[in-house]
């Protein structure tokens, strides 16, 4: 009994040091080393041949050095970065993973009861999940609701880079500055009446479904998240691939919906831009209400 | 006979006067003038409803002249190309384009909009505040009948006058309400589709519809309105206005003060406030921005959209309705008839009727000038809180997605609370309030009989203990009994009169007891506790 309760404390130290990386290398590196040795004195010639050997080794290495030394030089530095980034970005992505989502998508993100497999959704989706606070998920209910990110925007994109890896999905789409600023509006607002308006309302502020789900307000969204939501399709929306909305158009919605959200009502407090019913509650309260207080001021006066 | 005889006394020949007597020269108007310039009206805060409908209807006339100087009512489709960058290029109704172009190219186009969107919002509200007023008053009965049905039909006109209002802009919200009205006609068995056609010229949308609406917007619609609240008012004129009970009021009199000057001057003042309050929420609110709702396509709907406050409570029965659909006899009757065409009929009906109903079911066929108190006829009040609270759960379920959305409730859930509201709440609003008014006559009759509660209890010397009772103050009257303007008048007692001069305080004064129960004057007064208050 003793025998079998101590052997689990013993069996990692017995796994870490059978699978450490150097203690494998050695005998293959030992075995490479030896067969060279084996090769050079088996070719041994004469002094001439051993000093063309030496000067073409010479060259060689000459060559080797130029060539590292104009592969620093002129290729992009970025790549190079990139891929040691990205690397990781992957490894750092699957550390947060594994601590903050695995729970409900598994170890491998391959889903589980609480929560959908992760494998093909895409950088777009984690970010714009993430990004938006709704993952992680704060409890279960009909609908993750905005709410301020918990991770920072490298944790985003270190999440992203590890789901993205594991294949698939939609990258996250870059909405620039200048491409908002030049969209078309009027055609963008025909687009969100014509695909968006029946869930998000006409003014974007957002309206319920069934069953406690609902089509957020975009006035917190930002233009990338926007258009995120259209390619990854998040809770109960539907997926706007680019053959249906190409990124002109989409960046046009975008930048249509912030018009809607962002500008300055022309009229005066813009109750919320919901239409009727706030401005019926108005009517009531300050309309009406307030010409009843006036009444009573003036029926009261009359007395005195 | 020296003494001289006292000089004749002759008013200054001011213009007005001059203006005055050649017109009576003329016409004979001045013992007409004399007589209705003296008429007598009744002070009361709530008389002053009906006011603020009238003249709301007074600033819908004006800003609604100034919209007809540029609003085009026409269903061709242009390209919009004002200065309202989001929509330039967007192919659109002129009806649309012109709407835009008064909201932001046209001076002081927007802001005249709004205050008519923002009158038509008060002025159905103050016709229903009205209404209640005059409901839970017993002002309607005899001989009132008919200016109670005038009344009604003020109502159903004044909504029929906004739902067109909201529908001529020809924006995404105003078609889709269009889109349900259309819906509606079509609803009602046999007629319905010629009903439909009638009314749309064709086909939903029709081609040429939008001046059809507008000719009932701004002549038939107003025109009868104006016939109306002319007959209303005359008949008011004729009939004299109701009054409540008062030292020196009676069926027969009515005390108050004359038309001229403090009855002219008070609503003269009361109209710039009217004014000023909707000017401010046109200035201050935004309303109906159609610039964001986009222009009306059959093929586009936003979601919550809602209709004006005064239609929303059909908007809520519809939204309850099950979907029933009763097929047979060759004919399809579609669920929503009965929420938006049955339900209505029946409910205008009914408030038409009812003073009519009230008099056979009591047996009541006197006349009345002086009013009741909602306590002093319990049944009454408590139907009218019923419907109230049939009409509020309607109401709230017309904006249901909105409040789900707010506070995050499910919209199925909101739904089945307004079916389950709708049964459940009316009659528990009848029996408590009903309760309520029996339990505030128990309290005017022990008031009565044994005298307000002074709230001191005092030891007999035999061990006893008595609370001292006050007999009710005999009221003094709000006026003079002579009707003089001249005079000063003295405060109402016991209504909460003193030294304050705050709004609280005025307000506490108007309604009469309902703020101040009672005021103890001070020792040797009038109200001072009488010892020994035994009973």
């Amino acid at each position: 009994m003793t025998e079998t309760s101590g052997t689990p404390s013993d069996t990692p130290s017995e796994t870490s040091s059978d699978s450490t990386p150097s203690e494998v290398a050695t005998p293959v590196a030992a075995t490479k080393r030896s067969a060279r040795k084996r090769d050079t004195s088996a070719r041994k010639r004469g002094p001439s041949a051993r000093r063309r050997r030496r000067s073409s080794a010479l060259v060689l290495v000459f060559g080797l050095l130029a060539t590292g030394v104009l592969w620093t030089m002129l290729a992009p530095t970025g790549n190079a970065a990139q891929t040691a980034d990205a690397n990781e970005a992957v490894r750092q992505g699957r550390a947060l993973y594994l601590q903050g989502c695995s729970t409900c998508h598994g170890l491998g993100a391959q889903g589980s009861n609480t929560g959908p497999s992760l494998v093909g959704v895409g950088a777009a989706a984690v970010d714009f999940q993430v990004s938006t606070g709704r993952m992680p998920l704060a409890a279960p209910a009909a609908q993750a609701d905005r709410k301020p990110p918990i991770y920072s925007a490298t944790q985003i994109d270190q999440l992203s880079a590890y789901v993205a890896s594991l294949g698939g999905g939609p990258e996250v789409p870059k909405v620039t500055d200048k491409e908002l600023s030049d969209a078309d509006l009027a055609h963008g607002g025909e687009l969100y009446r014509a695909n968006c308006a029946q869930c998000h309302q006409a003014v974007a502020q957002g309206a319920p479904l069934t069953y406690g789900k609902f089509a957020p307000s975009l006035s917190e969204s930002t233009p990338t998240q926007i258009v995120e939501a259209m390619r990854t399709g998040p809770e109960s929306m539907p997926v706007f691939g680019d053959r249906q909305l190409n990124d002109e158009d989409a960046a046009a919605v975008a930048a249509y919906i912030k018009h809607l959200t962002d500008t300055k009502s022309p009229g005066g407090f813009s109750l919320g831009k919901y239409g009727p019913v706030p401005e019926g509650l108005l009517a009531m309260l300050v309309g009406i209400g307030g010409l009843l207080v006036v009444c009573l001021w003036i029926g009261a006066r009359q007395k005195v | 006979m020296t003494t001289a005889s006292p000089p004749e006394f002759v008013k200054r020949p001011t213009p007005v006067r001059k203006a005055n007597r050649a017109i009576d020269e003329r016409f004979g108007t001045q013992a007409g003038l004399r007589r209705n310039l003296n008429k007598v009206f009744p002070d009361h805060w709530s008389f002053m409803i009906g006011e603020i409908a009238l003249y709301s209807f007074i600033v819908l006339l004006l800003t609604g002249i100034y919209l007809t100087l540029f609003f085009d009512p026409s269903n061709t489709e242009v390209i919009y190309n004002g200065s309202y960058v989001p929509l330039k290029g967007v192919e659109m109704s002129r009806a649309y384009a012109s709407t835009l172009d008064i909201s932001f190219d046209t001076r002081a186009g927007l802001v005249f909009r709004q205050i008519h969107h923002w009158a038509a919002l008060v002025f159905v509200a103050s016709i229903v505040v009205h209404l209640f007023r005059v409901f839970f008053t017993g002002a309607y009965r005899k001989p009132r009948e008919v200016n109670w049905l005038i009344g009604v039909g003020l109502l159903i006109l004044a909504i029929l006058e906004g739902f067109a209002g909201y529908s001529l802009p020809d924006d995404l919200l105003s078609g889709t309400g269009l889109r349900i009205a259309a819906s509606i006609a079509q609803s009602i068995p046999i007629i319905g589709t010629w009903a439909s056609f009638l009314v749309f010229n064709g086909e939903f949308p029709g081609d040429n519809f939008l001046p059809r609406l507008y000719v009932i917007h701004i002549l038939l619609v107003p025109g009868v309105l104006l016939a109306l609240i002319g007959a209303h008012m005359g008949i008011l004129w004729h009939q004299k206005h109701t009054d409540f009970p008062g030292p020196g009021k009676t069926e027969h009199n009515v005390v108050g003060h004359r038309v001229f000057p403090v009855f002219a001057v008070k609503s003269g003042g009361f109209f710039m406030m009217v004014f000023a309050m909707l000017a401010l929420l046109g200035g201050l609110a935004q309303i109906n921005p159609i610039w964001m709702f986009g222009p009306y396509d059959p093929s586009k709907v936003s979601s919550a959209s809602q209709p004006d406050w005064y239609i929303g409570f059909l908007d809520g029965s519809t939204r309850l309705m099950p979907p029933w659909e009763f097929r047979g006899l060759g004919h399809t009757v579609p669920a929503v008839f009965w929420p938006t065409a049955v339900l209505p009929g029946i409910l205008f009906t009914l408030l038409a009727l009812y003073p009519f109903l009230e008099a056979r079911f009591t047996g009541d066929t006197k006349s009345y000038n002086l009013l009741q108190r909602p306590r002093e006829a319990p049944t009454r009040t408590a139907l009218g809180a019923m419907s109230i609270s049939f009409y509020l759960v309607l109401w709230i379920s017309g904006g249901n997605d909105v409040i789900a959305k707010t506070f995050s409730i499910s919209l199925n859930a909101m739904t089945w609370a307004g079916r389950i509201g709708l049964i459940i709440v009316p009659p528990i609003a009848y029996a408590v309030t009903k309760k309520i008014c029996l339990a505030l006559q128990a309290k005017d009759a022990e008031v009565e009989h044994h005298g307000i509660e002074t709230g001191i209890i005092r030891q007999l010397p035999s061990g006893e203990f008595v609370e001292d009772h006050r007999p009710k103050p005999t009221p003094v009257p709000d006026h003079p009994l002579v009707t003089n303007d001249r005079f000063a008048l003295p405060s109402a007692n016991g209504h909460g009169d003193g030294d304050g001069k705050g709004l609280a305080r005025r307000a506490g004064k108007a309604v009469s007891g309902f703020f101040v129960e009672e005021k103890e004057t001070g020792p040797g007064g009038p109200s001072a506790p009488v010892g020994g208050g035994k009973h």
